[in-house]
């Protein structure tokens, strides 16, 4: 049975039944419009491909500790790195990507520094920095040694403000 | 015609029931109505709207020109390759063996650039037209969106080519991108395929750019001037003194007003045609991702932004002052005026004035700021995270407020002007200095990005 609702009385006169059924409506409403928006925005997520081993954004395997000298820097092209060996004989993966506004950033042998191209921002060998406007040391890949072979994750590159010890890892001591 | 009875007089009468070229009055107007295209046109308009100098034509050859790219775009659609491996090679294909490829993407490239200058031009002649006012204030918005659908257009299609000059300035735009608190965070994880910008990116900034970007910029067109023809039409033109006036008299659309729209859009189109034909679009080596070149440089229409970068602490240039600069232009429609001034150039005979001189001091204190910067900015300086924030940042910023707030207070007590002239003078004030930053960040920063002359 209809029950019309009297237009003098306003709002207060919906049944109870139907305000509860009309709130219900809406309520799955906005339900399906999250779950639509959801949907497209599923869309948008860039499809990682496998990581390809030896690839960017897989597991590379850059040498052995004894063919890189201590207080040197080799570039990995294909891995977007740089593996820097400290004075101490620790390693560093260290991403080539300047933490400014991303330019690739080439080691100058001859300052013995990361220069940056674009604005001249300026980081040491373990990536701190030495000069503006970057204001945040490059970020690093995790490094792994296995067997006196060292190997970097670069599935994911790790932010850092600025270097710390525990950032640098080093062969295990042969007796 | 003869055989009116013959079957090809039916099919023409059941496509065509009216002559297709109107012969008198009462068939033109009905013409108006009939022609798809041309329905959204009143069948009269005040005749003072007709004069060139009111509008310059800025609107119409915007619609223009997204014609012709949406036309150019289409063909080229149909050789561009938008994967990371062969984008550089089908434009190279493009350019050499499909017939007036070279010209088609040239077309495309110049008329991309033409239309963020034509629509920036436009937004400057509704705004000093007063063309904002009740009941356009709505129309503005749209306006304001269909402005960032441009530079979403202009910045996605910047990088398809795939050459070092497309990979570098998109990668150093999106890195402005990561100085936006926790949202700047979520798009880079969106545009960027892991670290860098890789195939997902082009996957996602062609989609955006051949889909996205025209569906929206359709609708946002059609409700633009369904909104123009509910106003009633244009701002009628008129002297500060003169009162605006109620019924102006009207004459026909056609062939008055299409007349002039059709030579001002033919106008265009030759001219971009010769140009397309004379010079290049350029096409530098393909993107190397290990070779950053010095300088690199974000596309002209950010590179006031970039140039912000070199002055303000990155969170102020990239997030907080293009903010509050856009939400006071969002806001200009419905901030109080004393006046509706529309229909008059620059509000009134002292907002000439005041406007000019506001233009005068931006064009001297910009460049007088940006030397001292470099100054006290001089690369080599001590390196940590909070002073900067102040020093770079917040205290700038204030100086800033400060200089616009005595200059307001000043004309305000000099000239007894009205809240009009005022907004007028703030607007002036920040294009100019944007302008200023926007040639600085395009031909005055060289290698390194130092400052630098360009001779």
């Amino acid at each position: 049975m209809i029950k019309k609702p009297n237009p003098e009385k306003g709002k207060d006169s919906v049944p109870p039944r139907r305000k509860f059924l009309n709130k219900l409506w809406a309520f799955l409403g906005i339900v399906a419009l999250a779950e639509f928006i959801w949907v497209v925005l599923s869309y948008f997520k860039p499809i990682r491909n496998q990581e390809a081993r030896g690839e960017f954004g897989g597991r590379i395997m850059a040498g052995t500790v004894g063919s890189f000298l201590p207080n040197s820097v080799t570039a990995f092209p294909r891995g977007h790195f740089y593996l820097a060996c400290l004075k101490d004989g620790g390693f560093m993966a260290i991403h080539r990507k300047c933490t400014h506004l991303g330019c690739t950033v080439p080691w100058v042998e001859k300052e013995q520094q990361f220069i940056c191209p674009c604005h001249s921002s300026a980081f040491d060998i373990q990536g701190d920095v030495i000069r503006s406007p970057a204001n945040r040391a490059l970020d690093i890949f995790s490094v792994v040694i296995e067997n006196n072979v060292v190997f970097v994750d670069t599935g994911q590159a790790f932010r850092r403000n600025e270097f710390r010890p525990e950032q640098v890892v080093y062969p295990d001591k042969k007796i | 015609m003869k055989h009116v009875n013959s079957i090809i007089g039916r099919v023409r009468r059941s496509i065509f029931s009216d002559p297709i070229i109107p012969r008198d009055e009462s068939e033109r107007k009905r013409f108006l109505r009939r022609v798809l295209l041309l329905h959204f046109r009143p069948s009269t308009v005040p005749d003072k709207t007709l004069r060139f100098s009111l509008t310059w034509g800025l609107g119409g050859m915007a619609v223009v020109l997204v014609l012709l790219q949406i036309s150019t775009g289409v063909l080229l659609k149909f050789v561009y390759e938008p994967t990371t491996i062969a984008a550089y090679s089908s434009i190279q294909t493009l350019i050499h063996d499909v017939p007036f490829g070279r010209l088609m993407r040239n077309l495309h490239h110049w008329c991309a650039h033409l239309l963020v200058l034509i629509i920036v031009l436009h937004m400057l002649r509704v705004f000093f037209t007063g063309a904002f006012h009740p009941p356009r204030q709505f129309n503005w918005i749209i306006g304001f969106m269909m402005f960032g659908t441009i530079l979403a257009a202009n910045f996605t299609g910047y990088l398809l080519p795939w050459d070092q000059l497309a990979y570098w300035a998109v990668t150093v735009s999106t890195g402005m991108l990561e100085y936006w608190p926790w949202i700047g965070y979520l798009f880079q994880g969106v545009i960027l395929d892991g670290a860098d910008i890789g195939p997902a990116t082009l996957r996602f900034f062609f989609a955006v750019h051949t889909a996205i970007v025209p569906i929206i910029l359709l609708l946002l067109m059609g409700f633009h001037f369904w909104r123009i023809r509910k106003a009633g039409g244009l701002v009628i033109p008129r002297q500060p003194e003169e009162a605006s006036i109620s019924h102006p008299s009207r004459i026909p659309t056609i062939p008055n007003l299409i007349l002039r729209e059709m030579v001002v859009a033919t106008t265009l189109i030759a001219v971009v045609m010769v140009w397309s034909v004379l010079v290049n679009a350029p096409l530098a080596d393909p993107a190397n991702p290990g070779l950053s070149p010095n300088p690199t440089k974000a596309p002209w229409y950010f590179a006031g932004l970039q140039e912000m970068l070199m002055h303000f602490h990155p969170v102020f240039a990239v997030c907080i002052i293009p903010l509050m600069v856009g939400l006071v232009f969002l806001a200009i429609p419905y901030l109080k005026y004393e006046s509706d001034t529309g229909g008059v150039w620059f509000v009134s005979r002292v907002g000439r004035k005041t406007g000019m001189m506001a233009a005068v001091i931006a064009l001297l204190v910009t460049p007088l700021l940006i030397l001292t910067s470099e100054k006290l900015m001089a690369p080599g300086r001590e390196v940590s995270a909070m002073p900067s924030f102040f020093m770079s940042g917040l205290l700038p910023l204030v100086l800033l407020f400060v200089i616009t707030g005595v200059f307001i207070w000043f004309i305000r007590k000099r000239y007894s002007v009205s809240s009009n002239e005022s907004i007028q003078a703030v607007f002036i004030l920040i294009l100019t200095a944007f302008v200023v930053l926007t040639m600085t960040g395009i031909w005055f920063r060289g290698e390194g990005m130092i400052l630098k002359v360009p001779w």
